[in-house]
């Protein structure tokens, strides 16, 4: 508890990402263009935690997402909760859901795949949400959870 | 229609498939039409593929219009190393279409979105092939009258056969039986058997030939090649049992018509081509008329 209250207790105004995979952090940061961003920006990672094991926490000074652009990482944290804080309160709480559609992120498991070749910027239309099934809009294959890979 | 490429068979609805085919039927009523005057075609095969292309600019040439392009990459820039992208963007301004076949799934649909004229789709890799698909439910519509509730059985390689895969997708929409003749190292993949099932239609599946193609108004023929065996005696055994033959016919509908895209190789019999089951050849010359529909739909000149 101790070190809860001191993660969020840190920022006046802002979003707490918390409960993400420890080894999803740097993906999360990427989707999220973190890295771009001049907001103060706290991480912690292999915290323990009794569901994932050991999870990693991001928190956001001044900085609030749109529920399109946060749901993005539901692919590589599905558990991740939001707590949206202002005025050091916590104001709401959320959790991610995986969208309808996802451009770029996620590499398409076709080695044949037009997008594997040539400069295209990824597009699926997601077919099933709980276990995760993503098919392209190029070569109209589906990659599943268990192929997915991240882009850098 | 007009400025919509054809890229999958899945882009176009059943209103639009018989609005291709009925269009056919006045091509092939009457295929030599000065409809494409000043229009430029160009056809762009970064793989070889002479009897798709041949259709194509024949069904151009009868409509009047010019065919510029190349028939494989190694007569293009593309063999200097030229990207999909910088062709699409640079052929675009030459014409008034791009029909265009490509090795990789997935490429005509990026072509599509980069071009400013529309793009048909002949063919990327083993993903898609709609003018093919369209070219097989005109034959089963000229053939059997209707497309609805016909009892159709395909043969062969299922598994990585992209023709039947177009077919059963386009021919779901119509009430169709299927029935499933494969080898088990080529079965029809799980995805297209839940598909059928979340439509609520019927399909068999059987091992072989058997009496069961008495039933049948279509036949599906397509080749079972030897490199999609992981055991090449698993090949040398189950080869035989998909090759159609004459006597087969004998207890079969007097409607039962035998399909097969081409090019063909063993798997059917040429002792039947003589036989008036046999379509096969009637069935590639349809191929033009529906090229001529869908161009001339593409371009709204008609
Ligand atoms: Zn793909």
């Amino acid at each position: 508890m101790k070190d809860k209250i001191l993660v969020v207790s840190a920022i006046k105004d802002g979003t707490v990402i918390d409960h993400i995979q420890a080894n999803s952090l740097f993906k999360v940061i990427s989707i999220l263009g973190l890295d771009k961003i001049d907001k103060t920006i706290t991480f912690g990672t292999n915290l323990e935690s009794k569901k994932l094991g050991r999870k990693a926490i991001i928190k956001l000074s001044d900085i609030f997402f749109k529920d399109k652009d946060i749901n993005k990482i539901a692919l590589v944290a599905p558990d991740a909760k939001l707590n949206i804080i202002r005025n050091y309160e916590v104001v709401e709480k959320k959790i991610v859901e995986v969208p309808d559609e996802i451009s770029g992120i996620v590499k398409c498991m076709n080695p044949q795949c037009i997008t594997n070749f040539e400069k295209v910027i990824t597009r699926f239309d997601v077919i099933s949400k709980k276990d995760v099934k993503l098919k392209c809009r190029y070569c109209e294959k589906i990659t599943d959870q268990e192929h997915m890979e991240i882009l850098k | 229609m007009k400025n919509k490429s054809l890229v999958s068979i899945n882009d176009y609805t059943k209103d639009e498939y018989l609005k291709i085919l009925n269009l056919a039927e006045t091509f092939e009523e009457n295929p030599v039409r000065d409809l494409m005057s000043g229009k430029v075609v160009a056809t762009l095969f970064f793989e070889p593929s002479t009897r798709t292309r041949l259709s194509f600019e024949s069904a151009v040439n009868r409509l009047g219009g010019k065919i510029i392009g190349f028939s494989d990459s190694n007569s293009s820039s593309v063999s200097k190393g030229e990207t999909l992208y910088d062709t699409i963007k640079t052929v675009s301004n030459y014409c008034d279409l791009i029909v265009m076949r490509h090795p990789l799934e997935g490429s005509a649909r990026f072509a599509s979105e980069i071009s400013p004229v529309p793009v048909i789709n002949a063919g990327d890799g083993a993903n898609q092939h709609p003018s093919q698909t369209l070219l097989d439910l005109y034959s089963i519509k000229k053939t059997q009258g209707k497309l609805d509730e016909i009892n159709i059985f395909m043969v062969g390689d299922l598994k990585y056969g992209r023709t039947v895969h177009s077919l059963l997708m386009a021919m779901s929409k119509f009430k169709t039986t299927f029935h499933f003749i494969a080898p088990d190292e080529l079965k029809m993949p799980e995805e297209y058997k839940l598909f059928l099932d979340s439509l609520g239609l019927r399909y068999y599946e059987h091992r072989d030939f058997t009496d069961i193609i008495s039933e049948a108004d279509i036949i599906y023929m397509t080749r079972v090649q030897k490199e999609r065996f992981s055991d090449p005696i698993e090949y040398e055994k189950t080869k035989n049992a998909y090759i159609l033959r004459e006597h087969m016919l004998k207890n079969t509908k007097h409607n039962l018509k035998i399909l097969h895209p081409l090019p063909r190789v063993t798997e059917i019999d040429t002792c039947l081509d003589i036989n008036p089951k046999a379509y096969y050849f009637v069935q590639a010359l349809n191929g033009v008329f529906v090229r001529q529909a869908i161009i001339t739909s593409i371009l709204g000149l008609i």
